[in-house]
């Protein structure tokens, strides 16, 4: 006889980093509906942008998320420059790349990690954040932060990368370069792991169109989209290659991750070696104007949307936030329909979620 | 199973990662945005710190002449620093202490 019952998945669980709930109508073992439920962490932060000095939302913008810090402060200041009609010198943008590089290799290792967890295979989880240890120190050496850097500033950068840290850099780069090939095969490559990840949680290529799929969940799905190919920043100049899958599947996303981290590393390098002399920042005078601007920028997730509206004051008109979780929850729902409940942990790890942007 | 061999020797003659706190302290780079503090003879008081403060964790007054950070407030974002006219207002290496 078949029995229906709801499963609560979370708000606390122990392969979930942050609050979201699912509820899962289950039929014996297999999903056949899975509901989200958000709001565990609302915050208010657009509202709060609304009150503050449009100087001082860098500071709140780059709060939205406590991984990709940086990219939200870097996405904001883009808005505010591009309403401004600001033009940042261009040593300012290489730096912004190395930063906003830095932050997704951290931010892959760790939901790599996560994901190596969520399968049972603690030891590799240890040490696969052993390696991002490394990647943070270069981001508190280089800015005086390790995640929430406070660097980004509507203008430029508040820090230079003189040559001792690039140097430093480098070495770096080159001792977690050296790590990874032994990590990554026992990610890609061990029996049991295929097991878990090849064929779960498949999102064909259309229906990740149709969803609206963001990121690496659908670059896994064959969807050709980086915004890093519009080159913004110093994008443009660095010789970017995007990583695309096939499949679909809970390894082609784990698979993208990996191979992204190689194209970030190659990105910092090729930034250090290409970076122009000069200034970092130029300042900034006058308020936004009554105008409208959609800042976007590739996050480790995804695309992240900032609509920014002024008004001609110091505070904003509104600041409307759209992240990559968001977008990619519909994604998430549709991978988990028909899948058996045991492997529900693994798909909810795959799409990164990041709960706290999602929820601002 | 040589690998296997290989990866225990390996990690056997490999020293931890992990520093023996509280004896070994983790040397923090230059430039950490630790602490914040004045050098409150050179303040004039004139409250751009305590306007700029993105967390109002600042008060500023000038009768009585007082400077006060709520540490708990306080994000270490920097910004006083920077809009200081005296640049009296300083970031430490070292982080606030949990008795604060």
């Amino acid at each position: 006889m078949i029995r229906r019952n709801t499963i609560p998945f979370g708000p606390q669980h122990p392969v979930l980093p942050e609050p979201i709930q699912l509820h899962l109508v289950m039929e014996n073992e297999k999903i056949i509906q899975a509901l989200p439920a958000v709001g565990y962490i609302h915050r208010g932060l657009e509202k709060i942008a609304e009150k503050k000095d449009y100087i001082q939302d860098v500071y709140l913008a780059e709060r939205i998320c406590g991984i990709c810090s940086f990219m939200h402060s870097q996405n904001y200041c883009q808005g505010i420059e591009e309403l401004m009609k600001v033009q940042i010198p261009d040593r300012a943008k290489y730096l912004r790349v190395i930063w906003a590089e830095t932050h997704r290799i951290h931010s892959h290792l760790l939901i790599l990690g996560l994901l190596a967890d969520a399968f049972g295979f603690e030891n590799l989880f240890m040490r696969l954040w052993k390696v991002r240890e490394q990647i943070l120190n270069i981001m508190e050496k280089t800015t005086g932060a390790r995640v929430i850097l406070g660097v980004c500033a509507i203008g430029g950068v508040k820090r230079d990368i003189t040559p001792e840290l690039s140097d430093y850099i480098l070495r770096e780069l080159e001792a977690v370069e050296k790590q990874l090939p032994e990590l990554m095969d026992s990610l890609l490559k061990d029996y049991s792991v295929k097991q878990r990840l090849i064929g779960v949680g498949v999102l064909p290529k259309d229906k990740a169109h149709e969803l609206g799929a963001v990121g690496p969940v659908a670059r896994a799905s064959g969807l050709r989209m980086d915004l890093r190919e519009t080159g913004y920043a110093a994008y443009g100049d660095l010789d970017f290659k995007m990583v695309v899958g096939e499949a679909g599947d809970c390894y082609d996303r784990t698979m993208v991750r990996v191979k992204e981290l190689y194209t970030s590393l190659d990105l910092i390098r090729t930034a250090l070696k290409r970076m122009p002399q000069g200034p970092i920042s130029v300042a900034v005078k006058g308020s936004p104007p009554a105008d409208e601007v959609l800042a976007r920028i590739e996050q480790p997730r995804g695309e992240l949307n900032f609509y920014i509206r002024g008004n001609g004051t110091r505070n904003l008109e509104r600041f409307r936030v759209r992240t990559p979780t968001f977008a990619n929850l519909p994604a998430l729902l549709h991978q988990l329909t028909g899948c058996e409940l045991a492997d529900v942990p693994v798909i909810a790890i795959c799409i990164d979620p990041c709960i706290s942007c999602t929820e601002r | 199973m040589v690998n296997l061999i290989n990866s225990i020797f390996r990690k056997l003659t490999t020293p931890t990662e992990c520093l023996r706190y509280p004896f070994v302290k983790r040397e923090l780079p230059e430039g950490t945005r630790g602490r914040i503090d004045i050098e409150i003879d050179k303040c004039t008081f004139c409250g751009a710190c305590e306007k700029r403060c993105p967390s109002n964790a600042l008060k500023v007054t000038r009768d009585p002449k007082s400077w006060t950070l709520n540490p708990y407030s306080c994000i270490i974002c920097g910004y006083c620093i920077e809009v200081c006219p005296k640049k009296c207002i300083i970031a430490h290496k070292e982080h606030y202490s949990p008795n604060v």
